[in-house]
């Protein structure tokens, strides 16, 4: 989110205007391993992107489904709305979220869907399916929604929005909402007899859902299944907006029935008398193997077409953002033929993110933790703005009042680097502790250095991995050129990071790259 | 298109049986050529082999194993000769007329293996030994690395620290849920346990020194009877196995194996500090450096003057009846084998502490840094800082990761070019 934001994406500011809870993961511990988090009013949110999009004079907003990519002698023209209007476009990003193909399940109940009510986009997927993309189905779910005035808040324990008032981003100017307190409950043992006694109902279990679910926040019948032993499972009761009574039960999506849904809530600590407002289900949708895709997230097999969200395998809000915003200034880019933006994984997140993306493709919903990254001490959430400001500069991406901000903290960040103690310096308090963090952490970010500057140069070898290039490297296994071929990496290094690829194979390719010189 | 190669791989003839190899597309054809057709696969064959003129040039043994199930991943030739000089050399004249085929240069078969993906780094270093062994013991301790022993360990360690880091990530990202929240802290016995297990493997002793031989230097003032005790050695139910050339005034070495023990023994020259003759001032220095790294030294100057470890030995007991026998560890007539015998025993005795049990994994000088810079980084971690705890982990892992080539950039490259001679 700190990164999107340091690009000058809307999306940090759109939770600032909206947060009704702020929470700072790892508080007491440092600066580097501090997570931020906001659970933002879902009206104002929504509020806020659409008052900044207004704002964006060059920006029209044009409202209709997307029927189809309008193509002329298979190149891109444009795309086709599904009541027949044509819009010609150099350059189309395709932002599916979980609507492609949707199909939503609850117990035994099935319907078309993207999201509860919502129409999928069947006849875009369709097409994509007849361009012989490749297309996979992956899963998601969403927790059953609560009436928060039936909650016995009284017997709970509440987790209050942090006291010290911080931002997601620097940029945001209103004032902060009044702000609302979570509280915890858990799962019991009553919960799990529930069930397991309705797993039969569930088409997580039935086999009716063939895409791949995450490992990392899974229904609450996979937890209860796959963790047996434990005798309860956290749930975060998170309200989701000021004038709105519905509460987010985060930690129990569930695609079971209607009836086990409700016994199920039933059965919790303050839940007991709770009313749902809107049932759990499971969502399945298309997704495109990210390996078709380049560092630009453009698809190979059809120039001007550019890929974000959901589409591409991933999870998560900010996951989505962040490609949205490299899909975005790289269709710019192909649309006004100026140089790609590519964001490698030792200056972002969003580098990590994208190279796991097209190199090594997704077997579940991929979300992006921290552990993702090599170079995580210099990948901190405090210095997204220091590591990005001169790229999102260079490629033109941040708008005046930003620049304006950078430049005066580009300033600041340059005497405190040079100040014998920066405590004593004026300048931003945050900017303090992250040169202070820096200092901490510079013998280790100086080897992180040397890494990656190693990894640049022995890595840096080119190589072509089309599939007919690849077949004529002698000692490369069909497998190797089967995975090298999805992934098409650029480099040696690249080709390090593809999936099942050898060691063997990359002396092979390392060899061959050799002879050709 | 690849060459095809072949080479002598059995030890330096004259032996009973000299085995050479053919890897490579025209494998078929050379054996086709010189044996008059291809035995069946992976079955031994008594065949005549002829030179381009018909004539005979040895009665061998012949094997062929079709690619990609052989061990370097090609059609594979091997031709089992008599082991003589000049039989040797027939066959390998031969060769080298035939098209496509060129004499392997060192280590060329085990770099198609790893090209080929028959070996992952460890398995070609072992195998690399395991083609060097000299003795029973070096070959029991190359198989264990070659048949993936080091590997498989290496992994077990790698995914013991992915646990670990497991935790340590579930803290950094995960702090705020039930199950983390709930768990005991972090402790840190795996990674005291981990450290432990690494540094056993640190304190073996170095396959260089099972590889090349328990290097024993002869040394002590000019006169000592150097010489002679190292010619009287070597004449003693030792093979000579490369008797290295040179004047007395430089370094002698040669390799025996005794027992099944590998040896270097170097006769240093005189450690004279004061002279005028260059050549001998160059010997007396390389002496001086080989007494400094030798594994065991036979002192035979006065026993006061003898640097500590070494092996105090009485030479010439012969012609000085009155040497006082209990300040040497050993006395020594070249003219009495006997006391070569009990000199050799004692050598024996040191040279198997040194060498440890040989079924042991044991490391390179490359494998052993690696294992050592991962033992550092696990050593460091405290329980303190999460992100450097989770940062010290990932390079114990890497640097583990480099041992089985898993990680590539580094590794691969290093070692390609630590082990083979490339970029003509």
């Amino acid at each position: 989110m700190r990164e999107v934001d340091a690009l000058d994406g809307l999306m940090a500011i759109a939770a600032d205007d909206a947060a009704l809870h702020y929470r700072m993961l790892n508080r007491s511990k440092g600066l580097a391993v501090q997570g931020p988090r906001v659970q933002a009013d879902r009206q104002r949110y929504r509020a806020s992107i659409q008052r900044q999009l207004r704002h964006l004079s060059n920006l029209e907003v044009i409202e209709g489904e997307v029927g189809q990519l309008w193509l002329d002698k298979d190149e891109l023209a444009g795309v086709i709305f599904s009541d027949g209007a044509h819009f010609a476009a150099r350059a189309v990003v395709l932002a599916t979220g979980t609507f492609l193909a949707g199909r939503i399940y609850r117990g035994n109940d099935r319907e078309a869907g993207g999201r509860v009510g919502e129409r999928p986009a069947a006849l875009l997927a369709e097409q994509l399916r007849a361009l012989a993309l490749p297309m996979g189905r992956l899963k998601t779910g969403t927790p059953p929604r609560l009436d928060g005035r039936t909650i016995d808040w009284a017997v709970l324990e509440p987790q209050p929005s942090d006291d010290e008032p911080w931002r997601m981003s620097p940029m945001a100017s209103g004032p902060r909402l009044p702000q609302l307190a979570c509280a915890i409950t858990r799962t019991n043992t009553r919960t799990h007899e529930i069930i397991s006694a309705h797993l039969d109902t569930s088409p997580l279990f039935s086999g009716a859902i063939e895409g791949g679910g995450p490992r990392y926040c899974p229904s609450i019948e996979d937890k209860v299944h796959r963790f047996a032993d434990r005798d309860g499972h956290q749930i975060f009761l998170e309200p989701e907006g000021l004038d709105d009574h519905v509460v987010y039960p985060n930690g129990i999506s569930t695609s079971l029935s209607i009836e086990a849904q409700q016994a199920m809530i039933q059965s919790i600590a303050g839940l007991e008398r709770a009313a749902i407002t809107q049932w759990g289900y499971a969502v399945e949708y298309d997704y495109i193997d990210p390996r078709s895709l380049d560092h630009r997230l453009a698809l190979r097999a059809l120039p001007g077409v550019f890929c974000a969200g959901q589409l591409n395998g991933t999870t998560g809000y900010e996951e989505a953002a962040a490609q949205g915003v490299i899909a975005g200034l790289n269709a710019a880019a192909h649309a006004l033929d100026t140089a790609a933006a590519i964001i490698d994984r030792a200056t972002g997140y969003i580098g990590v993110m994208i190279d796991d993306l097209v190199l090594q493709g997704v077997s579940e919903p991929y979300r992006m933790l921290t552990a993702r990254a090599e170079y995580r001490l210099a990948l901190r959430a405090d210095n997204a703005e220091a590591r990005l400001s001169d790229w999102a500069n260079e490629v033109g991406c941040l708008g005046d009042t930003r620049k304006a901000h950078v430049e005066r903290r580009m300033a600041q960040r340059a005497s405190l680097r040079v100040a014998p103690d920066p405590a004593t310096v004026d300048a931003d308090p945050d900017l303090i502790r992250e040169v202070e963090e820096d200092r901490r952490y510079a013998p280790y970010l100086e080897r992180q250095a040397q890494e990656i500057e190693r990894m640049r140069r022995d890595g840096g070898i080119a190589i072509d991995s089309a599939p007919a290039a690849l077949a004529a490297i002698p000692g490369l296994s069909t497998e190797m050129i089967e995975r090298l071929g999805q992934s098409r990496p650029g480099t040696l290094d690249e080709a390090s990071r593809v999936r099942g690829v050898t060691p063997a194979a990359l002396a092979a390719l390392w060899l061959h790259s050799r002879r050709k010189t | 298109m690849t060459d095809t190669i072949y080479a002598l791989s059995s030890g330096r003839p004259p032996a009973a049986i000299a085995v050479i190899r053919i890897s490579g597309p025209q494998a078929q054809a050379a054996c086709q050529q010189l044996a008059g057709g291809v035995p069946r696969p992976r079955y031994a064959s008594l065949r005549r082999l002829r030179d381009a003129a018909g004539a005979t040039l040895d009665q061998a043994l012949v094997l062929f194993f079709p690619g990609p199930h052989s061990a370097t991943g090609e059609d594979l030739v091997e031709l089992h000769l008599h082991g003589g000089r000049a039989v040797v050399r027939a066959v390998e004249t031969m060769l080298s007329t035939l098209p496509g085929l060129v004499a392997a240069e060192p280590g060329a078969f085990t770099r198609r293996a790893l090209r080929n993906g028959r070996l992952d780094l460890a398995q070609t270093e072992g195998l690399a030994d395991l083609l060097e062994a000299e003795t029973d013991m070096q070959r029991r301790a190359a198989l264990a690395t070659a048949e993936g022993g080091l590997s498989r360990q290496v992994e077990s360690w790698m995914d013991r620290i992915s646990l670990i880091a497991a935790r340590v990530e579930a803290e950094i990202d995960y702090a705020d849920e039930g199950d983390v929240a709930a768990a005991t802290p972090m402790s840190l016995e795996p990674v005291s346990e981990l450290v432990a297990e690494l540094a056993t493997l640190v304190a073996r002793p170095p396959v260089e020194r099972l590889r090349d031989g328990v290097l024993v230097a002869l040394a002590g003032p000019p006169n000592a009877g150097k010489s002679s005790l190292f010619n009287a050695l070597l004449g003693r139910d030792a093979a000579i196995v490369t008797p290295i050339a040179g004047t007395t005034r430089d370094v002698l070495e040669a390799s025996v194996v005794r027992e099944g023990l590998p040896y270097r023994l170097v006769d240093t020259a005189g450690l004279t500090d004061v002279t005028d003759d260059p050549i001998e001032a160059i010997g007396v220095e390389r002496a001086r450096r080989l007494a400094g790294q030798a594994d065991i030294v036979l002192w035979l100057g006065l026993p006061r003057d003898a640097p500590a470890g070494a092996i105090r030995v009485g030479a010439r007991h012969d012609a000085r009846p009155d040497l006082d026998v209990g300040q040497f560890d050993a006395t020594t007539s070249v003219f009495d084998a006997t006391t070569i015998d009990a000199l050799w025993a004692i050598l024996s005795d040191r040279s198997r502490q040194l060498l440890g049990d040989a079924g042991e994994l044991r490391l390179h000088r490359g494998q052993r840094l690696l294992i050592e810079r991962a033992l550092g980084e696990l050593r460091e971690i405290e329980g303190l800082d999460l992100l450097l705890d989770a940062e010290r982990l990932r390079v114990a892992s890497r640097s583990l990761g480099e041992i089985v080539g898993r990680d590539a950039t580094e590794a691969m490259l290093d070692a390609l070019f630590r082990r083979f001679c490339l970029g003509k």
